[in-house]
């Protein structure tokens, strides 16, 4: 019997050790070269595989590092630049700031500004939705609130307000990778400068009728009468198509635009209160 | 035995309501709105400018392509501007306003009622005829009739269809137009065999109009090569792909044309604008739509002029009834709500359906459990409950090999599902964007 334990642990034996002589050369010759750094550049991201960069996750985005010459291109939205600073100093690269973003939805067309004039009683998907018909109101351009972003967004950084009908983003959680914007079929969604306590400046309309049309359809639709693009110094409004947009990049939060817009469609989000200017009205002097 | 087609179909509830009215002559409205869009392919061009003064039947807007037509004003008077208007999607669409003063036709038009028999016409000028009048699909998918009698090359016809099937319930105009215009019908009927130089013609008439059935039976008899068969009631018989089948037995390949087949089908009303336009001169601007409904006062059959608001259509039916929930643009199945009453009456519709609000409801939707209802109710032997999933998770290359395109969106699927689930409105989003990455694949 003994003699058979021998022979069975030396045929294995034999068999083990040249098997692992194989499996060692067959290794060296089809060995794949990777660049450690991918493991290290990829272990610095975020890993929320968002493809906010414009990459298929994480990995494809840290391969894309390596590769690069510069970071110009390049962004991880959910890291920002304290993430890219990291993979720049991996690389030995030179880190590229980049201003922070912050998705926006632009309609502020609740259902006390926007009447009803019809209803719709099919698939519940914007997508959906906007293939078959321009919506529930005579606004064909605003918000259809079903969500199709809020489905989208892997960061519940989107809330549907069943009130407003019309869905809201928690600035704190968004991290700018642009999945809503994808999402939404009627193009409402901007991923627009991120600014000091989350404060913005913006026009929420994208109402591109004539102002008459527009503002029957919407009590707050921009009507495209350019005073505030007059208003400002900087050059960050322009208007296109009965339309105001403020550029987030060239915009200085100095809210002259706000006052003088006849419709409300610029709003104003997490600034201190206005100072209520009193003028001061000169008596009147006939009775004397 | 009954002839039909094979595969799948649904019996949904008829309620003909408007069989028995005979076509009444709707009163000019005042003003109309005649969209340059009214037909698959390129959007006319309008040839008019705000002011001008236009007759009845003169051109408005020249056909831009091949795949396009003219569209010939609808009434005289002013036009008051060429500007947008929501159509029945609410999106805008562009057309021309009209206000309607006097009724002033061109001269060209013959309006005697005099039945035109002989023609000494060849069958380019047949065609050429038919493309200068603006003539389209007249059951509702409103493809340009002269595109379909130039078969492309290699390809030859040998029988002409005519469509008298009328599958959808509540609809009647084509009906209605089989028992008053028949002789007009079989004459345009051999004009449209000649442009397609076929020797046969059949017309496909289902059970549920006899009357029909027995009146062209007994007239096509004077007429050399045409026939008329009787089919089992079935929807949706009316669809091109299965009345082919349930008349000729033959089965259109995938992704191809009736000609493919040899076989052209052509509804009666087209039949009908054709004697028309090649004997009478008159081009497309006025056709028989159906106004109806349970709660409607008085279901008609109403020759509109093109471009008529709905609204004038409803009043001239006894008005909108308080309950209405739902206006449909043509029938229960396939037609679509509007969302405004101001949408006109175009080339493509051929009814007008008011639903009560407790019928129109559509209530929410629960899991698929598997039935496999809509599998064997499909037309054209697709699996629905997939393509749904399909186009719900947005994998359309999937959706595409599992014959998505073939979807002819006639709706048996969402009739018959016990779990109401939307499967056609998935499958129609679904079909549109494979549609979209076939497409950009050709480019």
């Amino acid at each position: 019997m003994s003699i058979t334990v021998i022979y069975t642990v030396a045929t294995l034996s034999v068999i083990g050790t040249s098997a692992a002589v194989i499996l060692y050369f067959v290794a060296r010759k089809f060995k794949v070269y990777e660049d450690p750094r991918i493991d290290e550049v990829e272990e610095s991201l975020p890993a929320a595989n968002c493809g906010g960069c414009g990459y298929a996750g994480c990995r494809a985005f840290a391969e894309a590092c390596v590769k690069a010459k510069d970071l110009n291109d390049l962004n991880c939205p959910v890291g920002g630049n304290e993430t890219m600073a990291k993979v720049a100093d991996i690389l030995g690269l030179e880190a590229v700031k980049k201003d922070a973003r912050v998705a926006f939805i632009r309609c502020s067309g609740t259902c006390e500004h926007r009447p009803k004039t019809n209803i719709y009683d099919g698939a519940t998907t914007c997508a959906i939705a906007a293939s078959v018909y321009s919506g529930e109101t005579d606004c064909q351009w605003g918000c259809l609130g079903y969500g199709d972003c809020y489905d989208a967004c892997d960061f519940d950084a989107i809330e549907l307000r069943a009130d407003l009908g019309v869905p809201k983003i928690i600035d704190d959680k968004c991290v700018a990778c642009g999945a809503c914007v994808e999402a939404c079929p009627k193009d409402l969604i901007e991923l627009r400068k991120k600014f000091p306590k989350d404060r913005k400046v913006v026009v929420a309309c994208r109402n591109q009728d004539k102002g008459g049309v527009a503002r029957k359809a919407c009590a707050v639709a921009c009507i495209g009468c350019s005073k505030c693009e007059k208003e400002c110094k900087f050059d960050a409004i322009t208007i296109e198509n009965n339309l105001a947009f403020i550029d987030s990049d060239k915009c200085k939060l100095c809210r002259k635009c706000v006052p003088v817009c006849p419709t409300n469609a610029i709003i104003e989000e997490n600034f201190p209160l206005r100072k209520i200017k009193v003028e001061e009205k000169e008596e009147c002097s006939t009775a004397k | 035995m009954l002839k039909t087609f094979k595969k799948g179909g649904v019996h949904p509830p008829e309620n003909k309501l408007s069989a028995g009215k005979s076509i009444e002559v709707l009163p000019l409205p005042a003003s109309v709105f005649i969209p340059v869009a009214q037909h698959i392919g390129a959007p006319a061009t309008p040839v008019v400018n705000r002011g001008d003064t236009v007759k009845v039947g003169q051109v408005i807007a020249k056909s831009s392509s091949f795949v396009s037509t003219n569209i010939h004003s609808s009434v005289s008077g002013k036009v008051k501007k060429v500007d947008f208007q929501a159509d029945s999607s609410g999106y805008p669409k562009q057309g021309i306003f009209i206000d309607v003063a006097g009724d002033e036709w061109i001269e060209e038009i013959d309006r005697s009622e005099e039945l035109k028999k002989e023609f000494d016409l060849s069958g380019e000028e047949v065609v050429k005829k038919i493309q200068d009048a603006g003539i389209v699909g007249l059951g509702g998918a409103t493809f340009p009739t002269h595109v379909k009698l130039v078969p492309p090359k290699g390809m030859k016809a040998d029988v002409l269809l005519i469509n008298g099937v009328e599958c959808e319930p509540y609809l009647t105009s084509d009906h209605r137009l089989m028992l008053e215009k028949t002789d007009e019908i079989l004459v345009g009927t051999q004009l449209l065999m000649k442009a397609l130089n076929v020797e046969k013609a059949v017309i496909g008439i289902e059970n549920n109009k006899p009357d029909a059935i027995q009146l062209l039976t007994e007239k096509s008899k004077e007429y050399q090569g045409i026939s008329v068969v009787a089919l089992k009631v079935k929807y949706p018989q009316g669809g091109e792909k299965q009345l082919i089948k349930a008349v000729t037995g033959r089965e259109v390949p995938s992704g191809g044309l009736p000609i493919a087949v040899g076989a052209v089908v052509s509804n009666v009303g087209t039949a009908f604008a054709v004697y028309q336009a090649v004997q009478k001169n008159k081009p497309l601007f006025e056709r028989v739509v159906t106004i109806t409904g349970k709660a409607v006062e008085n279901p008609s059959n109403f020759l509109v002029r093109i471009g008529t608001p709905t609204a004038a259509l409803v009043e001239a039916a006894g008005g909108l009834p308080e309950d209405t929930g739902k206006v449909i643009s043509g029938g229960p199945m396939m037609g679509r709500a509007i969302a405004s009453l101001d949408v006109p009456v175009t080339k493509g519709t051929s009814g007008i359906l008011l639903i009560k609000k407790e019928e129109s409801k559509r209530t929410g939707y629960i899991a698929c459990i598997r039935c496999s209802r809509c599998v064997s109710v499909c037309p054209m032997g697709l699996e629905p409950y997939l393509l749904m999933t399909l186009s719900e998770k947005q994998i359309f290359d999937r959706a595409e090999e599992d014959k998505i395109m073939d979807c002819v969106e006639c709706g048996s699927c969402s009739y018959t599902c016990p779990s109401n689930r939307p499967l056609l409105d998935y499958i129609r989003f679904g079909k549109g964007k494979v549609g979209q990455i076939i497409r950009s694949r050709k480019k």
